[in-house]
């Protein structure tokens, strides 16, 4: 095998690898947003919001993102819309993610006593101050590790934007394999690197939590502790 | 022989020494309650006897079997040796007639039929009889607890250890569960409760044995030991009533 | 210019059970892998438990797009010609495999200990307890789970189209290619595999409904 082919393009891989984050932080953090909005938009605004809510959150679900990608990148010209793949790629990713994240952040939402609440407005606080101390902080510090799941899926799926020709970690892959011919070597090296990718989301995003919402890891330490005392 | 030999149990939990070297023997038809507060090792000391704890040092001899790790020794000791857990541990997705058939089944090759009659007679001498059809789901916790007792039964083991049984049941559920195991301890089977009940150990049980900080304290017939008690701790133990 | 019509329809409809072909392939082979991993996940050998761990994290972190370059381009180079159809039913397999071994290992570990114990109490060997015990009830408990990732699945089975093989997506990007109506052509594909894939969510969240109504009572 000769791998020192496919290390002579290291540039270029390097430039993959940082579009491929790039994409995927850009992605998350507008998906978020978006979340977020369509959450309040649900509990805050009257029923047919969130019946179209709803049905965004189903419909996203239920097709897939290499779908959702084409119809934005050849279907929106049709009707006047012209984007770039790059462009594309960051509206699908953003729109794909908002939908998941809106799901997992509903079941943490759920999980907030309504009692909760109804001591939030006892103490004077308005509907929107409710909504941010009482229920987001607390429903997004719970489901943060479902939500980093998704995160590291989302990265994994930015491999697809390589079909709208943007030249991310698996788009390098097939220029590095045309040009050298090194197949196996080419996609050995892009696999392990995805990997890499992978793992350090998710020790990131692990960080991020603990930093994030350090009373949920406060807690795990007192369960852990009783765990041992019992 | 002794139905149980327990010669020098010592086991650690990391650091902590729960039992700090135990000796008991029970004859065979013999009735023994050992009470103690928790933490005192009276259910780890229960779990050792049937392999479902294991222990750092001494020799424990069940129904003429020696305890050992070898699973197919083990097995052979468990199907003489019957244990009933304080949380029923019944299978939720078997009816309470296969709950009682399966282990005859498949450990002792029981044919079919025969599991049948055996699981009818033992669900009768619990009383349960119509119940065979049920899920555990659809039972009272009492009613469970006698079902556990069943399916023990019908392994036809040489002892019997029951662990807190009546623990998790509320207070007017205990009474239907003491009487079968009363009707048990009268039809000659030996028997090691661990238990909250002190009347019951008064009454029923014909040894008595007080677990304090990981060894027997005190121990004897029982109306003597809880008449007398001969020490300050099993004396404080006794007024304070159970726990 | 050919425009988009009915024959083009047909054709891309008729794809989509190529689309399904795969994905119950997959998922049976996928099923077979993923149980024998589970298993493994769950030995008392070390050296068993650490093996499956590594597979179903190294399978986790790789884009699916990976494993099906590897397995058709990557061998390819190597002198090992897999068909379109054989390749994508392989990784998508192995893809399967490190997902249920997950989701079913789960299952396996929330059947109460106390299960275990009163199993092995009756003296039942560690497959009869597996067999008559642990695997009815953590059957049960992994149906919502298993049910939702053949959602997943069926919309990943959407990238083999890369290797040639024509299924649903393959024929809207052929039939885009004709005809340049991407907007129909596409609302037709998504709205396909959203009739597969919409009931198949609505099954598994009923699925977890039950399992929690039988749960509480």
């Amino acid at each position: 095998m000769l791998f020192q082919d496919v290390f002579s393009k290291w540039p270029m891989i390097l430039n993959g690898v940082w579009l491929t984050i790039a994409l995927s932080f850009v992605a998350i953090a507008l998906g978020l947003v978006l979340a977020t909005a369509m959450t309040a938009l649900r509990s805050l605004a009257g029923s047919w919001a969130g019946y179209v809510v709803d049905a965004y959150v189903e419909l996203m679900r239920n097709t897939p993102f290499l779908v959702q990608l084409f119809m934005i990148f050849f279907g929106l010209p049709q009707l006047g819309i012209r984007l770039n793949g790059l462009e594309a790629s960051v509206l699908a990713m953003t729109l794909n993610l908002a939908a998941y994240a809106t799901e997992i952040i509903r079941a943490g939402v759920d999980s907030i006593h309504k009692s909760q609440i109804e001591a939030g407005l006892a103490l004077a606080m308005t509907k929107w101050q409710v909504l941010k101390h009482v229920v987001l902080q607390p429903a997004f510090a719970r489901v943060w590790p479902a939500l980093s799941s998704q995160f590291v899926l989302m990265m994994l799926a930015s491999s697809i934007c390589s079909f709208v020709s943007v030249q991310e970690l698996s788009g390098t892959a097939a220029i590095i394999e045309q040009d050298t011919f090194r197949s196996f070597e080419t996609y050995i090296v892009v696999t392990v690197l995805y990997l890499v990718l992978a793992l350090s989301f998710k020790l990131f995003l692990n960080w991020l939590g603990r930093k994030l919402f350090p009373q949920v890891s406060g807690l795990a330490r007192l369960t852990e502790a009783h765990g041992e005392a019992a | 022989m002794p139905a149980v030999l327990i010669e020098g149990i010592h086991k650690r939990f990391g650091a902590l020494e729960v039992l700090k070297g135990v000796s008991l023997s029970v004859d065979a038809g013999q009735v023994v309650a050992i009470i103690g507060r928790s933490g005192s090792g009276k259910s780890t000391l229960l779990r050792c006897i049937n392999g479902l704890e294991t222990f750092h040092a001494g020799k424990i001899e069940v129904a003429g079997h020696t305890m050992t790790q070898d699973p197919t020794k083990l097995r052979e000791l468990r199907k003489d040796v019957g244990i009933v857990f304080q949380s029923y541990n019944l299978f939720p997705h078997l009816t309470v007639g296969q709950n009682i058939m399966l282990s005859p089944r498949i450990t002792k090759n029981v044919p079919q039929a025969q599991a049948l009659v055996l699981a009818k007679e033992v669900l009768a001498q619990v009383g349960l009889s119509e119940k065979f059809d049920s899920y555990p789901d659809n039972l009272s916790g009492g009613q469970q607890q006698r079902v556990a007792i069943a399916r023990s039964l019908a392994m036809q083991p040489k002892v019997m250890l029951f662990d807190e049984v009546t623990s998790a049941l509320d207070p007017e559920l205990t009474g239907e569960v003491l009487l079968v195991m009363e009707k048990l301890a009268k039809g000659g089977m030996t028997m090691l409760l661990v238990t909250h009940e002190m009347n019951f150990a008064r009454t029923v049980a014909d040894t008595t044995v007080f677990m304090h900080q990981g060894l027997i304290w005190e121990s004897g017939p029982s109306k003597e030991l809880f008449a007398n008690p001969q020490t300050p701790e099993l004396a404080n133990f006794v007024k304070a009533g159970a726990h | 210019m050919q425009t988009f019509g009915w024959p083009e329809a047909l054709f891309i409809l008729r794809s989509a059970g190529w689309t399904l072909a795969l994905t119950a392939i997959a998922f049976f082979i996928g099923s077979i892998l993923g149980g024998a991993f589970a298993i493994m996940r769950l030995s008392r050998l070390r050296w068993l438990r650490r093996f499956a761990a590594g597979y179903i994290l190294v399978i986790q972190s790789i884009p699916v797009l990976m494993v099906l370059f590897m397995s058709y381009y990557g061998l390819s180079a190597l002198g090992i010609e897999l068909p379109p159809f054989l390749a994508a039913s392989a990784s998508l397999s192995i893809y399967v495999s490190a997902y249920l071994a997950e989701i079913w290992r789960g299952s396996i570990e929330s059947v109460p200990r106390q299960q275990w114990e009163a199993s092995a109490s009756l003296a039942h060997t560690t497959a009869q307890t597996y067999r008559h015990v642990i695997l009815p009830q953590a059957i049960r408990i992994s149906l919502p789970p298993t049910v939702g990732f053949l959602v997943q699945l069926v919309k990943n089975t959407s990238i083999v189209q890369v290797v040639g093989f024509v299924d649903l997506m393959r024929a809207g990007m052929l039939v885009n290619n004709a005809t340049y109506q991407a907007f129909q052509i596409f609302t037709l594909v998504g709205a396909i595999y959203f009739a597969i894939c919409f009931p198949l969510s609505r099954l598994s969240r009923h699925l977890e409904k039950v399992m929690n109504a039988s749960r509480s009572h």
